[in-house]
């Protein structure tokens, strides 16, 4: 009986604190993700713009560790045993790599462009006392590039 | 030290290879930290001290690959990836591996 009612218990915290943290947390990424919307970040090897005009390039680098809470590891069990979209998975990753690559482009806000960025997604607490996925870390990592200004590439040439 | 995760580094000419060059280091947390950790997933959220401690890793697996292209004499590193596996809960092997050259 004690041990049900501390499961409601954690179920209940999982449910509301998980819920809100959720919910937060999406508010500050979409508010992030609005304001670094001038720095592109793409897949591709070579820039969009002018290459000859790079000053220089660095690598950079971003990353999180984000868990799921009580009550969505239970519907992700559930889930597992009738099979089908666990959504509750879903939108741990989405979160954790909108994170990871928003923090990538907060370490370098004044770089012009991000090239090959790369997302690496792995799972940490493997190996662990027998619960199932609880936490990933997501790393994003890419080249930063700045471009010459406007004006010091006019006094050079 | 140039350090770029694509084929070159934009704006330079490779001029000399010399190789690969990696870095890697393997850490774990105080055992208050995977006790916090475990709490916290009840709730869900970001799990602080993990971000700490894998940035703590990487950052020192980054210093340990430029170190070893510094010795051979490298002034940039190309192509650099990362990889992390967990090898116990709350232990974390980052590796990162490039390609040492020298640019101008």
């Amino acid at each position: 009986m004690d041990s049900l009612t501390i499961f409601l218990i954690l179920l209940a915290l999982g449910f509301v604190f998980g819920k809100l943290a959720e919910g937060r947390h999406y508010r500050s990424i979409q508010a992030r993700e609005e304001m670094l919307v001038r720095l592109p970040a793409t897949s591709c090897k070579k820039p969009m713009g002018n290459s000859s005009l790079i000053s220089h390039a660095e690598l950079v680098h971003g990353h999180v560790v984000v868990s799921v809470d009580y009550f969505k590891q239970l519907l992700a069990g559930l889930r597992n045993f009738f099979g089908g979209t666990i959504q509750a998975y879903e939108t741990l990753l989405d979160r954790a790599r909108r994170e990871a690559v928003l923090r990538l482009k907060e370490s370098c806000p004044t770089a012009n462009e991000i090239l090959n960025l790369r997302i690496e997604t792995s799972s940490i607490s493997k190996g662990g006392s027998g619960d199932r996925v609880g936490s990933v870390e997501v790393l994003a990592y890419g080249t930063a590039i700045y471009y010459q200004e406007a004006s010091s590439q006019h006094l050079s040439s | 030290m140039f350090v770029s995760n694509i084929e070159d580094i934009p704006g330079k000419t490779i001029t000399t290879c010399y190789g690969i060059v990696s870095g890697s280091t393997v850490r774990a947390k105080h055992v208050g930290r995977d006790i916090f950790a475990s709490i916290k997933n009840i709730f869900g959220g970001e799990l602080k001290g993990y971000t700490e401690l894998l940035g703590e890793s990487r950052d020192e697996a980054l210093g340990r690959m430029k170190s070893q292209a510094q010795q051979l004499g490298a002034n940039a590193i190309v192509n650099v990836r990362f990889s992390t596996s967990s090898i116990a809960a709350g232990a974390a092997e980052i590796y990162v591996y490039g390609t040492a050259v020298t640019v101008e």
